[in-house]
């Protein structure tokens, strides 16, 4: 019992973590403490975090490094704001309509998973790594080539032609033309959203964990032969961390997309891929917590850098450097460690010494 | 996936034909081989393997370096799929199981290289040996239905009681990797025993084990035998555990049985002590 406590309050922790920090930057915002070009980020950030999140599920829980991330986020954005745009008349209410758009945005990518886990689950190692890289390019490729539009008859599709070869009826209206993007969406996404979709991604990522499903993929990633004689299916359960990781990237994409006013494929590139890995990696590969730091910090931290003007990626991969060197440096940890226990109350410090001593 | 017997291509395993288990008023035995073999590429690695394991029995087997006695684990245990002969586990053809169905239907093993959930902890380990007994969906776990805490406690109380066996329940919050070499052979064998097996395969228990742990290992293999009222095979090098402990040891050399049947019969077989000692030159007095 004494272990489930003990993950039970890790997880307790990052709830916090997250509900905490919503609370104050309300409360910043209210006061008016938080400049505009910083409130605009608030909704990418909450995009981020999740995506970050969903990634540690492949590659920290399951262990395979997966670099088409960014892919399943393209995925669960044009879906959604497709869907969003064409319910518009079927559902009035704003909220109920973003729900639906994230759901189908996840549904979306979680089955552009599937159709991807199938061949690439199949891999191990670097090799996946380079497929889950190709699938990325070829996601973003396609909906590059892709053209819907809607009119009173329903959605058009048409694939490598042009916007025209819809042949949408007078008022039809093009949705996603081609390059050219979705253009005209509505900003629907809200800090609150963002912080609700954040919630809900850790209370299923962080309960997939802690259960008998979790405990299978985390088995899968120690040791596959030994997961294997004890009887756990091995490509089920590499689907399940896959395909859930996806649908929350998509789930992620839908709320990042309704951010803007226009978005195109190519902002889904490699880079956001390696954007969100390298949050995971900083965070710590398995360490929910660290991701939702990792995700915010360096998602700020450009923004912060702005005043550098033409030093800003240069210091900014500076402060990467230095965060990698102190998070992996042992000194540096024992004088944190020294210093958290100044900080904490002397019963801590008591016990800890009387156990030192003893 | 229970498919019919398949077009056999020149590669596959040979089925089975016409086995009718042999039920002798009930005592159909944990594992029956016939013919077992297995050719890598050219290299004939396990031929001509017959071996039945009863109820309850331990059974040893032993035999040279190289002699394809983890080969043949990983036949049974279909990590390696046989090129020719049948396994009858309980009377049922395994010719079309994979590994994990083999686990189902009652074989668990441990490996020779140790092969643990090392960055999971110990309880967590057993639990995942559990995973077939523990019976809720992922999105059970996720929400948390009733059955999810059923389950867990369930598990965590099994877990806690598998592992008293080896007095190992303080352990339980450790990280795998991390427990001495001795208490992650232990942990293995816990974890085998969380699947339920039938018949529990040991690759090397005793491997790195001192002679007062060997026998306190060889104590508790019986105890597992008797409190689970299960069949185990066991692969060692260490004479004193195989001969205090087997019932039926079968000796193995270049992937060809030279020798089976208890203790005292293999002791003093003539092709054992040959394979183990080299051989006799005339007039040489052996000491």
């Amino acid at each position: 019992m004494i272990m489930m406590k003990k993950t039970a309050r890790s997880n307790a922790y990052t709830y916090a973590l997250v509900i905490i920090s919503f609370i104050i930057v309300q409360l910043l915002i209210k006061g008016g403490y938080i400049s505009s070009s910083l409130q605009g980020q608030l909704v990418p950030i909450c995009a981020y975090v999740v995506m970050a999140v969903s990634l540690n599920l492949t590659v920290g829980i399951l262990g395979e490094l997966s670099l088409g991330h960014a892919g399943f986020m393209s995925v669960g954005a044009f879906a959604g704001v497709v869907a969003c745009i064409s319910l518009e008349n079927v559902i009035p209410i704003t909220l109920l309509r973003v729900i639906v758009s994230m759901i189908t945005g996840a549904l979306c990518a979680g089955v552009a998973g599937v159709i991807i886990g199938v061949p690439v689950l199949r891999l191990k190692g670097d090799y996946l790594a380079i497929v889950t890289l190709a699938f990325g390019e070829i996601i973003k490729n396609i909906i590059n080539c892709l053209y819907v539009g809607i009119d009173q008859l329903g959605l058009h599709v048409s694939f490598l032609t042009d916007a025209n070869s819809l042949n949408l009826a007078p008022g039809g209206r093009v949705l996603i033309d081609g390059p050219l993007g979705i253009t005209g969406i509505p900003k629907l996404s809200t800090f609150t959203m963002g912080f609700v979709l954040i919630l809900i991604t850790l209370f299923i990522v962080l309960n997939l964990i802690d259960s008998r499903a979790g405990r299978a993929i985390m088995a899968l990633r120690d040791n596959r032969i030994a997961a294997e004689s004890v009887g756990i299916h091995v490509t089920k359960y590499k689907m399940m961390a896959f395909v859930t990781s996806a649908a929350l990237a998509g789930a992620a994409g839908t709320l990042f997309a309704m951010n803007f006013s226009t978005i195109i494929a190519t902002k889904f590139s490699f880079n956001t891929s390696i954007l969100v890995l390298v949050f995971v990696v900083l965070g710590g590969l398995g360490n929910i917590r660290g991701s939702i730091i990792a995700a915010t910090v360096l998602t700020v931290l450009p923004e912060m850098l702005r005043q550098f003007n033409t030093y800003r990626m240069l210091l900014y991969a500076v402060v990467l450097i230095l965060m990698m060197i102190a998070t992996n440096n042992d000194v540096l940890k024992g004088h944190l460690e020294n210093l958290r226990e100044r900080l904490l109350p002397a019963n801590y410090r008591k016990g800890k010494k009387g156990a030192e001593n003893g | 996936m229970d498919k019919a017997i398949k077009p056999e291509t020149k590669l596959g395993p040979v089925p089975s034909t016409n086995i009718v288990p042999e039920s002798d008023g009930g005592q159909v035995p944990v594992l029956e081989t016939r013919d077992l073999g297995i050719d890598f590429g050219g290299l004939t690695a396990v031929t001509g393997f017959n071996m039945t394991v009863d109820r309850n029995e331990i059974a040893g087997l032993i035999g040279p370096n190289g002699a394809g006695k983890t080969t043949v684990f990983n036949l049974l245990t279909k990590v390696y799929r046989p090129t020719r002969g049948t396994i009858l586990l309980d009377g049922r053809d395994t010719h079309n199981m994979t590994t994990v169905k083999i686990n189902k239907a009652g074989i668990a093993r441990t490996f020779q290289n140790i092969r643990l959930f090392s960055n999971l902890s110990v309880e967590d380990n057993v639990k995942i040996g559990m995973h077939n007994h523990i019976n809720y969906g992922m999105w059970k776990g996720i929400l948390r239905l009733p059955s999810y805490w059923k389950g867990e406690k369930q598990a965590h109380e099994r877990a806690m009681e598998l592992l008293s066996i080896f007095d190992m329940q303080d352990l339980a919050e450790k990280k795998a990797g991390s427990l001495p070499y001795g208490a992650q052979r232990r942990l293995e064998i816990v974890r085998a025993l969380a699947t339920k097996p039938l018949l529990l395969l040991l690759d090397e228990p005793a491997a790195g084990m001192n002679p007062s742990e060997t026998a306190e290992l060889m104590e508790n293999i019986v105890k597992i035998r008797d409190t689970f009222q299960i069949a185990i095979m066991l692969i060692e090098h260490d004479m004193n555990l195989v001969m205090g402990i087997c019932e039926k040891i079968c000796v193995l050399n270049f992937g060809k049985i030279i020798a089976q049947g208890d203790p005292d019969t293999i002791r003093n077989h003539p092709q054992v002590i040959e394979a183990y000692l080299g051989k006799k030159r005339e007039g040489e007095v052996r000491c």
